[in-house]
């Protein structure tokens, strides 16, 4: 894509783990490494919510991080969005019927990004941020 | 100024913070930047998969196993597999207990390097992380040829393993095998002779030998403090016991054992060239046939419905011991599913580890013992409101009564 001219920062990701099984936190820390290396477009993962632009949630939420969830989503400046990675944030995936779930995420927070996978390869993660980028874009007022 | 008391003051950390990318709550007693004491709650990520495993039927619960931890799911699949298969008296064939080794020794290869670019980037040594990363993707272009996946692999099934390896594949893992075992000396300089990493890791976070087993700590945390333990060693499973496995302690590398950060960061470098060896050799002597004892699911099925018993699997992680057991009752799912992982055991060293340290190295401390909490948590119910502590004294006595109760 190419960006507009309303392009006017990095794109910023805070990851937050709502109870996954660590194997999107993997694909994720794999995506920012070398091989795929997006950080040569400015895409890295900060260490606080409120220097974000997107927020990277994986997990299906379990009932002790709802309300954390909540709060650090309420701690992201605007314009914010948000991404689901992994098939357990999406619909519960292979945790559907488990006790201890509030998910899916957008039952909780509003999502605008969808990546689906168990996990998802780090290449579709670049995608999710990529249109999330783009979107970021429109919120802002681009044409993109 | 008032003449308060100013210490101890508190520091919590968690659950949601930069060092660790699964959620754990730490609430450390601080006297100055020493570390006085240490409480940590875990449960953040508690899923209930033991319970809705007890739904399901065990090919089913397959699935779930893998993704118990998105790192270890072999080590939990064929923990719990190994289980079932006790239970149901299925007999594995003698090549998919080899192709079960090698995608174990596999995920060992990817854990460690994993965790050495971790423990690199919590001493604030990112660009260690970055080329340990990039040297781990070779591994990681491997396990996708030989399984279909880079993560939650579904390669081991009950009653053997869902793919072959072909001879084709060789040459990718052995092109693999060699690019590392000519890179470990390398990252062992690079580790080992660094001054950085050895100002920050010698004698910080030290846990000793008479520690490490009043604890019950198990894998290489346990063996960097000097204690031999391996269950690839001690009760051999699948092909080790044809293979000739001896634990990893730090004192043959380095002429002694002092149960520190570093020792921790030897036996885990080490260890990878050891399931290099140890994987070529499983390519060598695997003996040709079938590769699972009933290829028709439904027939499985049938199998798994009627067994009866208890058993349990052992298999050692890459992070330690981990640990199902299963109750089958003739029926669909099974009775009974615990599962105790590898970090279980390792979490509570973490209280003599931090006692005494600095903030500054709380996170290469708390990484140190590879801690997966994905693996560990558990939930707590809270009664009433009330709060009651158990000792181990207390559990010892629960436990010796529910073993009575059972005997009548």
């Amino acid at each position: 894509m190419k960006p507009t001219p309303s392009f006017n920062r990095s794109l910023w990701a805070f990851h937050f783990n709502s109870g996954s099984c660590n194997g999107c936190e993997i694909e994720i820390v794999a995506a920012i490494t070398p091989r795929y290396d997006p950080e040569r477009f400015g895409i890295k993962l900060v260490g606080s919510p409120r220097h974000a632009d997107v927020m990277v949630v994986t997990g299906p939420v379990v009932k002790k991080m709802k309300d954390r969830l909540i709060r650090v989503y309420d701690q992201i400046p605007d314009p914010k969005l948000v991404m689901c990675v992994g098939t357990c944030g999406i619909s519960g995936g292979v945790f559907y019927d488990s006790y201890n779930l509030e998910g899916p995420v957008d039952e909780v927070i509003p999502v605008d990004v969808y990546v689906p996978g168990c996990p998802p390869r780090p290449e579709a993660i670049i995608h999710g941020v990529v249109t999330a980028l783009a979107k970021l874009e429109r919120l802002e007022g681009g044409s993109a | 100024m008032s003449e308060e008391k100013k210490s101890p003051y508190i520091i919590p950390i968690g659950p949601t913070h930069p060092a660790l990318k699964e959620p754990v709550m730490f609430t450390f007693r601080m006297d100055g930047e020493v570390i006085r004491d240490v409480d940590f709650a875990p449960g953040q990520t508690h899923r209930g998969i033991e319970w809705m495993g007890m739904r399901r039927n065990p090919v089913q619960i397959v699935h779930l196993t893998d993704r118990i931890c998105g790192i270890c799911g072999v080590s939990h699949t064929l923990a719990f597999s190994r289980a079932v298969e006790q239970v149901a008296g299925i007999e594995v064939p003698e090549r998919a207990d080899y192709i079960r080794t090698i995608i174990a020794e596999f995920e060992r290869i990817q854990s460690h390097l994993l965790w050495a670019g971790v423990a690199a980037h919590e001493l604030g040594f990112d660009s260690l992380l970055h080329l340990t990363w990039r040297v781990r993707e070779q591994s990681m272009d491997v396990i996708e040829n030989l399984t279909g996946n880079r993560v939650n692999y579904a390669l081991v099934q009950v009653g053997g393993v869902r793919r072959d390896i072909v001879p084709e594949q060789h040459r990718i893992i052995e092109d693999c095998l060699s690019t590392y075992e000519g890179l470990l000396g390398k990252l062992l300089d690079l580790f080992l002779h660094d001054k950085t990493i050895a100002m920050r890791c010698r004698n910080v976070g030290l846990l000793s030998k008479d520690d490490a087993l009043k604890l019950c700590t198990v894998g290489p945390t346990a063996r960097a403090s000097g204690v031999n333990v391996d269950l690839r060693q001690d009760y051999p499973y699948c092909a080790y016991g044809d293979l000739d496995v001896r634990a990893i302690l730090p004192d043959q590398h380095l002429g002694e054992t002092r149960g520190d950060v570093y020792d921790r960061i030897v036996v885990r470098l080490l260890e990878v060239g050891q399931s290099c060896g140890i994987v070529r050799q499983c390519l060598s002597e695997m003996p040709s046939g079938e590769i699972t004892a009933e290829p028709k699911l439904a027939k499985l099925l049938a199998i798994c419905k009627k067994a009866r018993g208890e058993a349990i699997g052992r298999v050692e992680a890459p992070r330690g011991e981990c640990f199902h057991y299963v109750v089958m009752e003739g029926k669909e799912a099974p009775t009974a599913w615990k599962v105790k992982a590898s970090s279980y055991s390792n979490l509570m060293s973490w209280i003599p580890m931090l006692r005494g340290e600095q903030i500054a190295d709380i996170p290469i401390v708390v990484a140190s013992i590879d801690p997966c909490l994905s693996c560990t948590d558990r939930v707590a119910v809270v009664r009433s409101g009330s709060r009651s502590i158990l000792t181990k004294d207390d559990l010892h006595r629960l436990s010796v009564e529910k073993t009575r109760r059972l005997q009548q």
